[in-house]
């Protein structure tokens, strides 16, 4: 698990940006070749490509991406914490349905208390929400040594049946999939109130609350004791154990953390911007989070600028919807990972024979 | 319930069972040679479109069987060639891997049949004659007889005997156990894992033909956990392709029991999730009575370096 449980490279701070910044700009070169070519292979003509993405991508488009940036803010950091403590967080998903479920019915519960009142509210059951179903793979990891990679993504159907069962149920409006609007005081305002030219986007304040996670989650890892235990444990449980620092309880909470990150996810959509919950609305993004969490090389600070890159990947895939297959996306995403991870491979191998990092087999960490 | 229900039932366990048996038998393939595969999933999504492909342009479903076993075995190659020759993270690779073939297929979906959802009705591989032989006209007899149902059964003997009673077999469980001592003995560690994942990749592949020809059309994400599944069911079994395909039988009773409890008092929608409760349940009560080979998910490099 070498690839994954590299921290905060050494070095001075520009060398540091710099070697964050490279895998997301490499990245940004694969996904542009790789799209220049598949329009080749159909037959259509890459300039006429080109040209549509630039002409398309103006004020409102790149509102869109930040809309979307926003959900993989929170689910890239769900999963970079959980990686942090050594752990495979797939579930982001589903912590994200649960949580926005949650935010959506406490947004209904709270319509009538003061205006005030409102919005902590929905935002702490979003965050609660999410926590929960993080908490249970977190709990059967550190009580009963299960693995956290087929139970979280088992959680994320069961997540999915959940909703699908309470929308059609009990809490959807008739012939729909979703629920009531929350009240007006849990709503956040679009970015479009203060920035005119992104109009009709579904940007919202949603962005800020993410970008204050990135930096809440910066600082617990990197200058707080309990944040430094953390990463030792995802460094190896064995030794952190000889250390006197028990993994259980930091497990427990790693993931109850990357939980409640991962279903703030329903600030953005229920509050930002639909202002109820609707069946389905995830669509992928727990995945795309740990796409994003890998290129950010688990630090939280670099989840936004990897965070951006697939906004704009996913936003590019429907401007140029009527050259290519919508679908492109979904293949860049996959193909990426696989030319990071083997990059990432190398890059280690180079070092270590440059004697700049200790041999394999000295980490103690588990095989999966 | 009457012995003609009882036969029922166990025929449709049996039906349901043989993907997720195919795909863990393929699972034990890989991860005994030491490569975690999680990219299952989308070996056995592959597996049913390319079925669907070749059956709905030739007519044939033998053909269609073929062309899945290609789709499947191409697949796990992209797997093979990231974690063992490139010695990429393993469960990274296969989740990149599911992403891909979720779009492929569903790309191939809308670009062949033009749909978003599924694909024309295709005919399924028909044994007329074996309706002669004696009980082959009830349900259980329809598959007792169904030559891919009686390749499966072969296939996890087969794999048993491979295992465990060939040179081969047993250099590919010490590429999972100790590459190192495989190495030392004068295999190719890499060549073994190669095997071991074409291996899963293939058999993956036919499941998801069996898939396919179950509901007779593709249908976007059809495969719906069940790559994720058999690799639960896979550790439950122990990494032994006799357990793996027990504990599947397991599964596809609960799957059967979520069918047949449809329209009973508990809602759709929680009957659907059994399978997935299920497989969190079971897998806690096998922790630590199950212990995958030692070197799993570790990339081996005969330099030393890795």
């Amino acid at each position: 698990m070498d690839v994954l449980s590299f921290g905060w490279c050494a070095g001075a701070p520009l060398r540091r940006t710099a070697a964050y910044m490279l895998p997301i700009l490499a990245a940004l070169c694969v996904a542009l070749l790789l799209a220049t070519g598949i329009a080749l292979l159909l037959g259509v003509a890459p300039v006429e490509l080109w040209r549509l993405l630039v002409s398309r991508f103006g004020p409102y488009a790149w509102g869109q991406v930040l809309y979307k940036a926003t959900f993989l803010i929170f689910t890239g950091l769900a999963v970079a914490l959980a990686f942090g403590a050594g752990l495979f967080n797939i579930g982001a998903e589903g912590q994200a349905i649960v949580g926005s479920l949650a935010c959506a019915l406490a947004g209904l519960a709270f319509a009538g208390a003061p205006g005030w009142l409102q919005l902590p509210a929905a935002v702490g059951a979003a965050f609660l929400g999410g926590a929960l179903w993080g908490l249970i793979p977190g709990w059967l990891k550190a009580r009963w040594g299960s693995h956290e990679v087929i139970n979280t993504i088992m959680l994320n159907f069961v997540a999915l049946a959940l909703s699908n069962f309470l929308i059609t149920r009990y809490l959807g409006l008739p012939e729909t999939v979703r629920t009531a609007e929350v009240g007006s005081g849990a709503f956040l305002s679009r970015l479009d109130a203060w920035i005119p030219a992104m109009r009709g986007s579904a940007a919202n304040a949603s962005l800020w609350l993410a970008v204050a996670c990135v930096v809440g989650a910066h600082f617990f890892l990197h200058h707080t004791s309990l944040g430094l235990t953390m990463r030792a444990v995802g460094r190896g449980r064995r030794q952190s154990w000889m250390l006197g620092i028990s993994p259980g309880p930091r497990i427990v909470l790693a993931f109850g953390i990357a939980g409640g990150l991962a279903g703030l996810v329903g600030t953005n959509f229920v509050l930002g911007y639909k202002h109820y919950y609707e069946d389905g609305f995830s669509g992928g993004i727990g995945f795309l989070g740990i796409a994003v969490a890998l290129l950010a090389r688990n630090e939280p600070l670099a989840v936004v600028p990897a965070a951006l890159l697939f906004g704009v990947l996913s936003q590019a895939g429907l401007v140029v919807n009527t050259l290519l297959p919508r679908e492109v996306v979904e293949i860049l995403t996959g193909v990426i990972l696989l030319v990071f991870i083997v990059g990432e491979q190398m890059r280690v191998r180079w070092k270590r024979r440059r004697g700049a990092l200790p041999p394999a087999g000295g980490g103690g960490e588990e095989p999966a | 319930m009457g012995l003609a229900a009882i036969f029922s039932l166990l025929a449709q366990t049996l039906r349901i069972s043989v993907p997720y048996g195919l795909a863990a038998v393929g699972g034990v393939f890989s991860e005994r040679s030491g490569v975690v595969n999680i990219a299952l999933e989308g070996i056995l999504l592959q597996g049913a479109f390319c079925a669907v492909v070749g059956t709905y342009f030739t007519g044939s479903p033998f053909v269609g069987i073929l062309c899945a076993m290609v789709g499947g075995l191409a697949t796990a190659a992209v797997h093979a060639l990231i974690t063992v020759t490139l010695r990429g993270d393993q469960i990274i690779s296969g989740l990149a891997i599911n992403i891909i073939a979720f779009g492929l297929t569903r790309a191939g979906l809308r670009t062949l049949f033009h749909s978003a959802s599924n694909s024309p009705r295709i005919p399924a591989p028909n044994f007329a004659q074996a309706r002669r032989w004696p009980g082959g006209d009830t349900p259980l007899g329809e598959i007792l007889y169904d030559p891919l149902f009686l390749l499966t059964v072969l296939l996890v003997l087969g794999a048993i005997w491979f295992f465990f009673r060939t040179g081969l077999g047993l250099a590919v469980r010490t590429a999972g156990e100790h590459p190192e001592a495989a190495h030392s003995a004068g295999f190719s560690v890499a060549r073994l894992r190669w095997l071991g994942v074409l291996a899963s990749g293939l058999l993956g592949g036919l499941g998801g033909a069996w898939l396919a020809f179950a509901q007779h059309s593709f249908t976007d994400q059809m495969s719906n956990g069940r790559g994720y599944i058999a690799l639960a069911a896979m550790i439950v079994g122990k990494w032994h392709p006799l357990g793996a395909a027990g504990a599947c039988l397991l599964f596809g009773a609960a799957e059967t029991a979520q069918i047949r409890l449809q329209g009973a008092a508990i809602p759709t929608q929680l009957l659907q999730s059994l399978p997935f409760v299920l497989t969190i349940v079971v897998l806690v009560l096998w922790v630590g009575r199950s212990i995958g080979p030692a070197a799993l998910g570790r990339p081996y490099d005969p330099e030393g370096e890795g």
